[in-house]
């Protein structure tokens, strides 16, 4: 009777032997990624989406080497079904990061929800000021930029030419006024008139009629999704185009350029990113973008496919140990992966320290528009709240 | 304030005021005849601008893609009508309102379908896209113009069809006293199908026509939508007059508040006043006109005659 419970007993030794690799081959990190997949705002989400599942592609379908679940949410541009998907992430899904969010309201209220439940929150793209100051968390990350730097970036490129009389139009909502402060932030030159129209507004006729009448030099709008592919066509229907430069701020990009075609010629833009960009990662990234889906990716979707490589370093760094959230925040701050926007460093509020640049929409020798760097215009900025950051490390 | 600006933004009301009668002419017929509240005329709007940028593309000729775009969103409203809203004329009001609102949203998710979310290309062809000079030396986008000519040209028709054909004569006998007209002998669920057909032709005309200078996405149609129900509570419903009345006031109401309010208030009130209240004034300021037209009255400016 003694061989028989020995061999049964190297057996269950042997067996759990040979069971241990499996058990770890089969933890998994399991990612929630909020956007917009519904209504007219769901073509970014869209957008998001496909960059991510080219970013695990680029993987191998593993994240640090652990087997990956990406759990898609639609927020539906409402914040609270952004914290009802957030929640469900979390606890029905037992997810260990939260990325995404398009706009900076579901943001505001997400990352206390991830953050309360000791998950990290990796923002691809909204960037909400009071994240990037004062309300600052170890465990909320972001891959793109404060609001406030993009616009920042096209009021300064406004003051170094030198360019006086402008024209502004922004929708009257809080993150109009907030884009027209970042440009008067650098831009000192005379305006106008300052223009705050309906959000959401189809016609700007009235507008353009009146912008003629008072004959600035130079006009900056920013209009963002639909309304900008309304504007841009309204823009050139009038004549306008061509005679009086428009300078943009989240109007013109990947996605409105194939609704315009043409009207979107000569406009300028501000971007820490651009299809063009030369790094040997965004070389990578736009091809097999372009190859997998057959257009080119667009900002939010460069912003998302970095929140992903961000996570994959971290996890990497700590040996797929999700347990060890402080030895994740250790190696995220470092940014330690191949950005396609280059090699960059986080500031200490955890948003990223970067270049931004000014970009016009110009024709291809091959008939397409597409967007294309003009100029530096920051170098490695810092946004401007992240002295309200009381973190410290 | 000079009058050329003046002239120019005047032109720029009637001409958004043409697209919303478009909308509401169709609206409003469907309300009156067949005392129907069909929220989904937004839909048959962006199917007029999808159908039509479709077939512009596949024929290569924006008159053929105009021609096939208002006669599928004809076919698209009929089989609408004898399929999913014939069985809803004798239920109430809300059953109505629940059911066209699911239509949006079944619309809005086949678009998506077809077509995908973002935003198609349509353009104004070649030969319309140039400018007229205006008397006053400033230029306007021919485009707009010719708008403004085609919904005026659209009123004159209607108001033929409706008061001096057969048809109108039908139309109206129908919508004053439904069981007399069908014991005469005629076929009224059949007109009722045509006057659905028509209405949405006139909203696909609006969504062919609006394709070109706005945004042709899914859900296009929801963003007119409300300032078309504003214009046929303004009008009167029912009233295609009152609907042709009601959107010339809201798109001129509309237009001239945007243009001139913020300058207006900056001189009578303050500049700081004019800042801070204009534009918010200017995005109420049809809302607030139907408001003091149901006070003072409440049946709107043009009350439909034959009570529908």
């Amino acid at each position: 009777m003694r061989t028989p419970i020995r061999i049964l007993a190297a057996a269950v030794a042997a067996g759990s032997l040979a069971f241990a690799p499996l058990a770890s081959a089969q933890q998994k990190i399991k990612i929630g990624f909020i956007t917009t997949l519904s209504g007219p705002q769901g073509v970014i989400g869209g957008y998001m989406r496909d960059s991510v599942e080219l970013a695990l592609d680029h993987l191998g379908r593993k994240i640090g080497g652990l087997d990956v679940e990406v759990i898609y949410g639609d927020d539906q541009v409402k914040p609270d079904v952004g914290v009802q998907v957030a929640e469900e992430m979390l606890k029905k899904h037992q997810v260990d990061f939260v990325s995404g969010i398009i706009w900076s309201n579901v943001m505001m209220a997400v990352v206390p929800v991830v953050t309360g439940a000791g998950k990290i929150m990796v923002g691809t793209n909204a960037g909400a000021s009071p994240l990037a100051g004062s309300q600052c968390h170890e465990r909320y990350f972001s891959t793109s930029w404060n609001n406030d730097q993009t616009p920042e970036a096209m009021g300064k490129y406004l003051q170094d030419t030198g360019i006086n009389d402008l024209y502004i139009i922004s929708p009257n909502y809080q993150a109009g006024r907030d884009m027209v402060v970042g440009l008067k932030r650098y831009y000192k030159g005379r305006i106008v008139e300052e223009i705050y129209t309906k959000l959401g507004q189809q016609d700007y006729q009235a507008e353009l009629t009146q912008l003629r009448s008072k004959n600035p030099k130079a006009v900056w709008v920013f209009l963002p999704g639909g309304m900008g592919i309304q504007f841009l066509k309204q823009y050139d229907q009038a004549g306008l185009r061509g005679k009086l430069p428009l300078y943009t701020s989240f109007t013109v990009d990947e996605i409105s350029i194939p609704a315009v075609k043409d009207a979107a010629l000569g406009i300028y833009e501000t971007r820490f990113w651009s299809p063009d960009l030369n790094t040997p990662a965004n070389r990578r990234y736009v091809t097999d973008y372009k190859k997998k889906y057959g257009h080119l990716p667009v900002f939010y979707g460069a912003q998302s496919y970095e929140g992903i490589m961000l996570i994959d370093s971290a996890v990497r760094a700590v040996k797929g140990n999700l347990k060890d959230t402080q030895g994740l925040i250790a190696a995220m701050r470092k940014a330690n992966y191949d950005s396609i926007r280059g090699p960059y460093a986080f500031n200490v509020n955890h948003h990223p320290i970067q270049n931004f640049y000014l970009l016009r929409a110009e024709k291809t020798p091959a008939g397409a528009i597409e967007m294309k760097i003009q100029k530096t215009v920051f170098e490695k900025y810092k946004d401007s709240y992240y002295q309200d950051c009381k973190m410290k490390w | 304030m000079s009058f050329a600006l003046l002239f120019e933004q005047l032109l720029n009301g009637l001409q958004y005021g043409v697209m919303l009668f478009l909308m509401a002419a169709g609206l409003t017929l469907v309300f009156g005849i067949m005392n129907f509240i069909n929220l989904a005329h937004g839909s048959l709007y962006m199917v007029g601008a999808y159908l039509t940028v479709a077939a512009t593309q596949w024929t290569g000729s924006y008159l053929a893609g105009v021609a096939l775009g208002l006669s599928g969103t004809l076919v698209v409203g009929m089989i609408v009508e004898v399929i999913a809203l014939r069985a809803l004329y004798e239920r109430d009001h809300l059953d109505q309102v629940l059911a066209t609102f699911g239509l949006i949203l079944f619309f809005n998710e086949l678009v998506a379908i077809l077509w995908g979310r973002a935003a198609l290309f349509a353009s104004v062809p070649s030969w319309l896209s140039g400018h007229i000079e205006l008397f006053t030396g400033s230029s306007y986008p021919l485009y707009r113009a010719v708008i403004i000519g085609v919904g005026l040209a659209v009123a004159v028709v209607l108001w033929y069809v409706v008061t001096r054909t057969r048809l109108g004569m039908l139309i109206r006998a129908g919508a004053s006293n439904r069981t007399m007209v069908a014991a005469l002998g005629v076929n009224i669920r059949l007109l009722y199908t045509v006057v659905f057909g028509f209405g949405a032709a006139l909203a696909g005309l609006a969504g062919l026509l609006a394709g070109p200078i706005y945004n042709v996405q899914p859900g296009m149609g929801e963003l007119i939508l409300i300032q078309v129900f504003v214009v046929i509570v303004i009008g009167g419903i029912g009233s295609i007059r009152g609907a042709l009345a009601g959107a010339i006031v809201v798109g001129l109401v509309d237009t001239m508040g945007r243009a001139f309010l913020k300058p207006l208030l900056g001189h009578v009130i303050s500049p700081t006043a004019g800042e801070a209240a204009g534009p918010a004034l200017a995005s109420m300021l049809i809302y607030l006109l139907m408001a003091v037209v149901l006070a003072l009255r409440p049946e709107g400016l043009f009350p439909a005659k034959s009570g529908g």
